[in-house]
């Protein structure tokens, strides 16, 4: 029972994540690359992700802060960013970098800084975001439930299938955005 | 050592002597006369393999051998998991030299490469030249930027393909098809054996082919590719037993290549003739006229490309990648393109290159990573001991006399450069004669290990595509050989400049 609630819980803290943008479709295909022989994936590659990304926020702060900019390296950096946010399915924080970096591109200092700033808020809200969507996930697999996979599709009905003796199966439509939740396996 | 984790049927009727002892870079590896290649697997392979034993001609395209170079850890990581997803055996790597020298150690260990464009520590073009010329691999580019630009030097640098980031496991399915359509090309050379006009005709239809994805038909191709959604069609089964063993261009190789087409003239160069004065035993007329194609989309590339000075960073190579090769004498290149497009006369040829080699810089600025005076491979430019003074000359005469160059060059003009380049006259002549000794040398690689880094980092964008590769195959593309033994005798001390060059260039591209 208790599985079942987390897991519905899990499964609208994601979803609110994609309403709001903090998440694209990238991120659910890391999530179906994630399977048994694999079953930590999602977890190291954010890892990496937040340790990069630290690193690269570090050295655009030490960059915009040279009495000279050097806007190739700025952008460089950016560029960096840009391209593992957008692997990793962070989308605001992509969006930021791809303002960010149109503003290198004109060499403005003070408008530079603060894409600097955007980009980092961006950044530490969707860590925080993905953070508490792991640790969610954590707690149901350490509870004995399965995390349930998200699948997005254009649905225009909403459903309710009923119980399976593994746990529910519930489809909800929002906004155009069709969640699917299955139970993988019962425990 | 190296694992076999299975071996493929691709070579079904395969002439017994393509497996004779072709010992450039240890091309083939424990040929298996009924069965052709044996695959090596490479460290990072088997998780979340699942194939198992299978006759690998079933299994095709799972197993493939994919090398994945990203300086980025997340998208490499990602990318390594779709890739084994899809069945591929991948090895990832973060450094585009580590790359290179896997590739180099191990030639036919893997079937395909994606790189990442933007690297610190060598551009992703670069790398990519390097792989299409010594190792003949298709190569995928990828990145965050889908710029028409970028798409666009992705093609005319010879990628099969460009994706951009973020990757999806779509668009990594299918990515079997550019090994299999260039070894199905390589076949297609191979069948039309015969005279020596065949050779032309062969490297055009192979270039339709073997480039349809990068330059010829359509340039959007390669962006259209991307989509995930394209359905490849399947020429499967015949093609996957079209591979042959590759033979590999070594340094060596590629520069008595390149002497036997300078001897030659680059539009006399047919590859029965190159073959002959190359004279190297199990070198069949298809694997030249193969690599006389690329060779000559290179320097078409190179005089084709525009000079925008910032392009230079880009692709500029700090005198520690000296592995990577020099700014070749782009100019070199582009007279010798001229050349051979007619607008040149043939003999202001090797005066002009000649002048453009001598032609000193006053810029500081350019990477010299030269090398060892006897191996006249790679030069980014040519570094001239000249003196100050007349370097100072040189330049001035040249730029007055470049500036207003039409397209076809004007006889003045012409004996204009003739003055200029008689002050290298002597400088050509003596050096001549160390031409043939840089045969002997190592491979290019392990001189260029050594340093030679007195140059300086290159600010000067006028160098424009030097960096274009070339290099690595050491032999400098140069007619005759002259500008090359410029390089060695004088130990390139400066790095002589093409601002010039680069106008020069630019007026006659019309």
């Amino acid at each position: 029972m208790e599985v079942v609630q987390m897991q519905r819980g899990l499964v609208d803290y994601t979803k609110t994540l994609f309403m709001e943008c903090f998440l694209d479709a990238q991120f659910l295909q890391l999530q179906q690359l994630q399977d048994e022989s694999n079953p930590d994936f999602v977890f190291e590659v954010v890892s990496l992700f937040f340790d990069d990304s630290e690193k690269l926020l570090n050295d655009l702060s030490m960059a915009l802060d040279q009495p000279s900019v050097d806007f190739k390296k700025v952008d460089a950096h950016v560029h960096q960013l840009k391209g593992s946010s957008s692997s990793i399915g962070a989308q605001r924080v992509k969006d930021a970098c791809v303002t960010f970096r149109n503003f290198c591109e004109e060499q403005n200092i003070e408008a530079t800084l603060r894409c600097l700033q955007q980009v980092k808020h961006e950044y530490y809200l969707v860590k925080n975001k993905l953070e508490t969507l792991l640790r969610l996930e954590q707690q149901i697999v350490a509870a004995g439930g399965s995390i349930p996979m998200i699948e997005m599709g254009f649905l225009k009905t909403i459903n309710m299938k009923g119980k399976h003796d593994s746990g529910v199966v519930y489809t909800v439509e929002t906004y155009g955005v069709f969640c699917d939740s299955t139970s993988i396996r019962s425990l | 050592m190296f694992k076999h984790v299975k071996s493929r049927n691709f070579l079904h009727n395969f002439p017994p002597f393509f497996f004779l002892g072709l010992e450039f870079g240890s091309v083939f590896r424990e040929m298996n006369s009924s069965s052709g290649k044996v695959y090596m697997s490479t460290a990072s392979s088997s998780a979340g393999w699942k194939a198992g034993d299978a006759a690998a001609a079933d299994q095709f395209p799972a197993g493939l051998r994919v090398l994945v170079v990203d300086d980025d850890p997340t998208c490499l990581m990602i990318l390594e998991k779709m890739l084994r997803t899809c069945l591929y055996e991948v090895t990832k790597c973060n450094r585009a030299a580590t790359a290179l020298s896997m590739l180099r150690e191990n030639k036919n260990g893997f079937d395909i490469v994606i790189s990442d464009v933007h690297m610190p520590d060598m551009d992703g073009f670069k790398l990519l030249e390097h792989i299409g010329l010594e190792m003949d691999l298709p190569v995928i580019m990828m990145s965050a930027d889908d710029g028409k630009h970028v798409v666009m030097k992705g093609v005319t640098h010879g990628a099969c393909d460009y994706l951009i980031k973020p990757v999806r496991i779509e668009a990594l399915k299918n990515i079997w098809q550019h090994v299999v359509r260039k070894r199905k090309n390589e076949w297609k050379d191979f069948e039309q054996s015969g005279s020596v006009e065949e050779g032309d005709q062969q490297l055009k239809h192979s270039e339709d082919a073997g480039y349809s994805s990068s330059a010829n038909e359509g340039n959007w191709k390669s962006s259209k590719r991307r989509k995930d959604d394209e359905d490849e069609t399947d020429e499967r089964d015949d093609t996957s037993t079209l591979k042959k063993p590759r033979v590999v261009w070594s340094v060596e190789l590629h520069q008595q290549f390149v002497v036997a087409v300078n001897q030659l003239g680059i539009d006399k160069a047919v590859p029965k003739k190159i073959l002959e004065l190359m004279n190297v035993p199990g070198l069949t007329r298809e694997n030249v006229a193969s690599h006389l194609q690329k060779y000559r989309l290179y320097l078409r590339r190179l005089s084709g490309v525009s000079q925008h000075p910032s392009n230079l960073n880009n692709t500029f190579m700090s005198p520690q990648d000296a592995t990577f090769g020099p700014l070749s004498s782009l100019n070199v290149l582009d007279l010798q393109t001229l050349a051979a497009t007619g607008q040149l006369p043939a003999q202001s040829l090797a005066t002009l290159e000649a002048a453009g080699l001598g032609r000193p810089t006053g810029k500081s600025g350019l990477p010299v990573p030269l090398v060892d005076q006897r191996n006249f491979f790679s030069f980014e430019n040519p570094k001239l001991r000249f003196g100050e003074g007349q370097q100072h000359v040189n330049n001035n005469k040249q730029m007055n006399l470049l500036h207003g160059i039409p397209t076809t060059m004007e006889p003045k003009q012409l004996a204009g450069l003739h003055h200029g380049a008689q002050s290298m006259g002597n400088m050509n002549m003596q050096v001549t004669s160390h031409a043939p000794q840089s045969s002997q040398n190592n491979p290019l690689l392990m001189q260029m290990a050594q340093p030679q880094a007195r140059g300086q980092m290159l600010n000067d964008s006028s160098l424009g595509h030097a960096p274009r590769l070339l290099s690595p195959m050491g032999q400098p593309i140069l007619s005759n050989g002259i500008a090359a033994n410029v390089l060695l005798e004088t130990g390139f001390k400066k790095i002589s400049e093409p601002l010039v060059i680069i106008q020069f260039r630019r007026t006659l591209r019309c």
